[in-house]
């Protein structure tokens, strides 16, 4: 038990900057621009529940990996939910296969507004390269209204954070 | 005036001060895992954004769903409000007696595994039956070590045993350190904490608190976590002020009062700090061996026992 | 004075009711409406003057007496209405009328099917002989009104004779109810033998000079064939086959009133009969008091009949019961007797608690069950939204047994617990643990009860519907819900008054043989009850208000916080999948836990069957059968090894039946040679 806590405490921090998040690109908007209120309210906790719509789990190990002691997106007051009735934000990956349609309508509908819809991922965005597929409906875009978009295949987890940071003004200069 | 004062003071204490204990539970398990974690006023933050939503609300549902979260919390205000804090000398007495706090949160729990299967999910079915199980367990052992402590303070009101316990020599006191590590295993379980229970699981086959309230949303699951955060803070403010009173106020004075609501502060984060510590040790055990757990909380309290009478 | 004979008259008044009630709807049995009405109309008479005759007993002290002399000394009609047999009338009384409310519109569905002249005949003969078993004086006479009120109860529960489970539950039941006599008449006639006369008071005074060992016999006897009536385990196995065969209203009083009169002969003979009880009585009924509570409770959880799961918790509460009677004659023995007051306050309290709660929810079953036409739990679902007032009501009975605050469940249930406490602090090592380990059997049996009645509320009434009935369902009409109005409005309001029934009671055991001129340990006013040595106290008015408070202050402070919030309607979630009513929880699934964790007590079986389509392939297998039961150790360990010896006894008896009729001669003839040698020597 002891030498267990000594390599707890022994381990160096890797918890990476805030600062070294900061990149210069753009988000993409889908839709309207955040309304300041609702930015206001999300601001410092913000619930996330993750939907896979039939993806190759790239972006979801991503996304695993944004809870790790390296990126911790804990600290900015993100946490990822079970239910979608306690999340503010649906974040789908995946292109939506067929089955997975009705599947991806009722969780949007189970998640309590004000609500945020993010694609992650290219196959998200537009099918990625699945587009065209019989199998798949060529993105998130055609089943529920989507806000935005985090291009990528899949896209890292620093970028995901950028976004997600960049989203809400946590970077705001003051 | 100051009467009034002191008793504003107990009865806000308990909610304000919850969701500082969960935060700072979850500040260490984050330490723990090498990061950095969120801040402990993250709870806070969390409420006040749900209080900020609007809710959905299940079509199966009856009016059973929508008012157990009001009744509670209203259980949980009370509780917090009659138990020892930061003085003995408001004998609140007829909400503090032993088997009222218990039997109160014993009215609580039954609402919630209600509400659970009020919905008709698979989850809050499964997610009550286990509840009412560990709750059902659980009482034998949180009764008994609450009844070790009164046999040895001579009353079941709760202000008279810290009173009593703080004037306790020293030789007597290895009964009581029974009975307080039977009241941990009780709290643990009630409070929905590792070993029994994983508060921050997502996985619902292991859930068993939070699958009851899978369903609610906005306000209403505001009060619902609001009211788990005060079940904690009980719980932390009955095993700190009824087995290691020492430092609570005797008499009414400011700065008695202050000295003691530190103290308090500083023996609940003792405690909490543990638990944290605990949850970051340990993994949650199997559904079934949990029933061992409690028996074995509720022979320590009968040893207790035996060694006070 | 005037109230003893105001208390007189209207007792009086009582019986002659119910006697023209039973009578009358006899009589009127070609017309199903008529007898309904008249059979229901005369109980609620009766019901209505036995209250107040009871009442104005124990209000103002009037206790009376009433013998008829007659010249054949076996068959005197002696009553002794003193408190305690006015507290049993109270609760009897009460009960029946809220039932006979109830079966005013309950009974329409048993027109053209059943003869309901034979029903409220059978009905006013059951209630008039629980009255008369209660206020009985002579043992003669109580041995008549006893067997007046199993036989009436036995024709009440195959009253569906339709149905084949119902006969075999009345044979079981009629089996064993007197069993339970036969161990009551050898009783009695010891108690003859040993005072010399029939008569309960006269046998009060002479019981002092009774040797010890006819005592414990007596003790034995009794304990053996009340307990049979009060339904104590072992000796339990008619109660749940006989309260769900027999029409609601009347499970209702079985479960309700019938079993607590075997508690009240405990009180009367071991008490108020018996002076100087020695310590091991009370030890042994507290044995078996935490025995039958946590049996009781266990076997409740495994059940899937509602009204088998209601009749199991009345096993339990009658455990109940017996922690508070048992701890009394403990103290008794040991000549503390204001503990065992304490004690005594706590088992009648009980008592009436849980005929209240325990007949609203057999009445809000029996609603139910009426409805949809089936005891079957895994049936239900969802019926709150068909049958609102009967869910609010049964839910009211729920939080009751569960001894949950602000109801009279959870004061009845602190008392017992403070008796139990009290004995743990002041008696010595031996005697202390027993009250240990029941005050944990108690503990226990609380979290329990209160699993199975989440259980028991929770599959019947929430979620989705489970079968197609219930979709039919609405809700029952005006008569029913009065009379479960009229309790769950009692278990409020005594729980809040809790002080002020103390005291009463206080004032009935102060009226019996050992506690004159004690004082209470017990102090009670409107508002709080409290230990004099300060050691606990409890006002549940107080706990009333701030919950209420609470709630509407956090109700209103949320409200105006959240105004602009909206509410939006939307299907459950349970991760995108289509929700039928096969994926919510079962009632065998939800104790399903609690079966697995107490199977060495439970003995949980489990039998699966399957069909193949080619038995030689095996590959292809149609639906399986997976069959779940408890065994039924009753049976196995205790009865069937008594049925076989008794039948291995008679078996050799029987050679004395050799049919030829000159052996029976001889057989005379020696009988009579050992007579006369008896009557020389």
């Amino acid at each position: 038990m002891f030498k267990f806590y000594y390599k707890i405490f022994s381990t160096p921090k890797t918890v990476i900057d805030v600062k070294s998040l900061n990149r210069s690109d753009d988000i993409t908007v889908i839709g309207q621009q955040l309304e300041k209120k609702v930015k206001k309210l999300f601001k410092g906790s913000l619930a996330i529940r993750e939907v896979d719509t039939g993806s190759t789990n790239a972006c979801e190990q991503e996304l695993t990996a944004l809870s790790n002691a390296y990126y911790d997106i804990e600290r900015f007051g993100i946490h990822f939910v079970a239910s979608p009735r306690h999340a503010d934000m649906l974040m789908v990956t995946g292109a939506v296969s067929r089955n997975m349609r009705e599947a991806l309508i009722k969780t949007y509908e189970a998640t309590p507004t004000p609500k945020l819809v993010v694609a992650v991922g290219d196959d998200a965005i537009n099918g990625g390269i699945f587009r065209g597929s019989y199998a798949v409906l060529d993105g998130v875009a055609s089943v529920i209204p989507v806000d935005f978009q985090i291009p990528g295949d899949p896209p890292s987890p620093k970028t995901i954070l950028c976004y997600l940071l960049k989203m809400f003004d946590v970077f705001e200069v003051k | 005036m100051d009467t009034i004062i002191f008793w504003t003071i107990q009865l806000l204490l308990v909610p304000f001060l919850s969701p500082l204990f969960i935060g700072l539970v979850r500040k260490i398990k984050a330490k723990f895992q090498n990061r950095a974690g969120a801040s402990v006023v993250q709870p806070y933050r969390d409420l006040w954004k749900l209080l900020h939503k609007d809710e959905v609300i299940s079509t199966d549902a009856s009016w059973i769903f929508k008012f157990a979260p009001y009744l509670i919390f209203a259980v949980m205000i009370i509780v917090g409000a009659s138990i020892p804090l930061v003085t003995v000398v408001f004998s609140n007495n007829f909400l503090s007696d032993l088997l009222v706090i218990v039997y109160l949160m014993a009215l609580s729990t039954f609402f919630l595994a209600l509400a659970g299967i009020d919905v008709g999910s698979a989850f809050g079915g499964f997610g009550s039956s286990r509840e009412m199980t560990v709750a059902a367990l659980t009482e034998g052992g949180l009764i008994f070590s609450l009844l070790a402590v009164a046999l040895a303070a001579h009353s079941t009101n709760l202000f008279k045993i810290t009173a009593a316990i703080s004037s306790l020599s020293l030789y007597s006191f290895a009964p009581v350190v029974l009975a307080f590590l039977a009241f941990v295993l009780a709290l643990l379980a009630e409070t929905a904490r590792f070993p029994f229970d994983n508060p921050a699981t997502h996985l619902e086959l292991t859930m068993i608190h939070e699958a009851m309230i899978l369903e609610y949303s906005g306000k209403r699951l505001a009060l619902i976590e609001w009211a788990a955060a005060s079940k904690f803070l009980i719980f932390l403010a009955l095993g700190a002020n009824l087995f290691f009173p020492w430092g609570i106020a005797i008499t009414m004075g400011w700065l008695s009062i202050g000295i003691a609501l530190g103290l308090l502060i500083l023996k609940v984060t003792f405690i909490s700090s543990f638990v944290a510590i605990l949850e970051s040790s340990i993994a949650k055990y199997r559904f079934f061996r949990l029933p061992d757990l409690l028996f074995i909380s509720f022979i320590l309290s009968l040893i207790a026992i035996s060694l006070i009478i | 004075m005037f109230s003893s004979s105001l208390a007189q008259f209207f007792f009086f008044s009582s019986l002659i009711a119910l006697i023209i009630g039973a009578l009358g709807s006899l009589w009127l049995r070609k017309n199903d409406h008529a007898a309904n009405l008249w059979g229901n109309t005369f109980s609620m008479v009766g019901a209505i003057t036995g209250l107040i005759a009871s009442v104005t007993v124990l209000l103002f002290g009037a206790t009376f007496s009433y013998s008829s002399g007659s010249s054949l000394s076996l068959l005197t009609l002696s009553f002794n209405i003193d408190k305690l047999a006015a507290f049993f009338i109270f609760i009897i009384t009460l009960i029946s009328l809220c039932a006979s409310i109830y079966a005013l519109g309950y009974v329409k569905h048993y027109y053209k099917q059943y003869s309901l002249g034979a029903l409220g005949f059978f009905y006013n003969l059951f209630i008039a002989g629980m009255i008369l078993v209660v206020s009985a004086s002579n043992t003669f006479f109580f041995l008549i009104v006893w067997e007046i009120m199993s036989l009436a109860s036995y024709f009440l529960v195959i009253f569906e004779h339709k149905e084949k489970d119902n006969i075999k539950a009345g044979s079981l039941y009629f089996i064993m109810t007197h069993i339970g006599t036969a161990f009551i008449m050898c009783a009695f006639l010891l108690l003859y033998q040993a005072t010399g006369s029939f008569d309960f008071l006269v046998i009060k005074g002479q019981l002092g000079n009774v040797s010890p060992l006819i005592k414990n016999i007596i003790f034995i006897l009794s304990l053996l064939g009340f307990g049979t009536k009060a339904g104590i385990i072992p000796v339990h196995i008619w109660l749940p086959k006989a309260h769900p065969a027999s029409p609601s209203h009347v499970s209702a009083l079985m479960s309700g009133v019938m079993i607590k009169t075997g508690v009240y002969m405990f009180i009367r003979i071991f008490i108020d009969l018996m002076p100087n009880v020695p310590l091991w009585w009370g030890i042994i009924i507290i044995i078996i008091g935490s025995i039958s509570a946590l049996l009781g409770v266990l076997y409740a959880l495994t059940e899937h009949d509602i009204k088998k799961l209601l009749a199991y918790h009345s096993i339990e509460n009658i455990g109940i019961i017996l922690l508070g009677l048992g701890s009394s004659l403990v103290f008794l023995a040991l000549d503390m007797k204001s503990l065992a007051m304490l004690g005594l306050v706590a088992a009648l309290f009980h008592t009436l608690n849980h005929a209240i709660f325990k007949a609203l929810l057999f009445l809000g079953a029996g609603s139910v069950i009426l409805k949809m036409k089936t005891r079957n739990i895994e049936a239900y679902g969802g019926i709150i939204k068909y049958m609102p007032q009967t869910a609010f009501f049964f839910l009211i009975g729920s939080i009751a047994i569960s001894a949950l605050p602000p109801f009279n469940g959870f004061f009845s249930e602190w008392i017992t617990f403070q008796t139990l406490f009290s004995g743990i602090r002041s008696l010595d090592v031996s005697v202390q643990w027993i009250f240990l380990l029941a005050a944990g059997a108690l503990a226990f049996t609380g979290g329990l009860a209160a699993a199975c009645f989440v259980k028991a509320f929770g599959t019947t009434f929430l979620a989705r519907p489970r079968s197609e009935a219930v979709r039919q369902t609405k809700e029952v009409s005006l008569s029913l819900r009065i009379g479960m109005a009229i309790l769950a409005v009692l278990t409020l309001l005594i729980g809040l008054f809790s002080g002020a029934v103390t005291a009463i009671l206080l004032s009935v055991i102060a009226n019996l043989n050992p506690f004159y001129h004690v004082n209470g340990v017990v102090l009670s006013n409107l508002s709080s009850v409290s230990l004099q040595d300060g050691f606990a106290a409890v006002s549940v008015p107080t706990i009333f208000i701030s919950l209420v408070l609470a709630m509407v202050m956090i109700f209103f402070i949320v409200h105006r916080l959240t105004r602009d919030r909206t509410i939006t309607k939307a299907a459950t979630w349970d991760c995108g999948t289509q929700l039928g009513s096969r994926m919510e929880i079962t009632a065998t699934g939800f104790a399903r836990s609690i079966i697995t964790i107490f199977s060495g007590i439970l003995k949980p079986t489990k039998q699966t069957g399957i069909e193949y389509h080619d038995v030689a392939m095996r590959y292809v297998p149609k639906p399986m059968s997976v069959k779940l039961e408890i065994e039924d150790v009753y049976g196995t360990y205790f009865y069937q090894p008594i049925i076989k010896v008794v039948t291995k006894i008679s078996e050799q008896m029987k050679k004395i039946q050799s049919g030829s009729v000159n052996i029976y001669v001889l057989y005379l003839f020696i009988s009579l040679m050992i007579l006369l040698v008896f009557l020389v020597i």
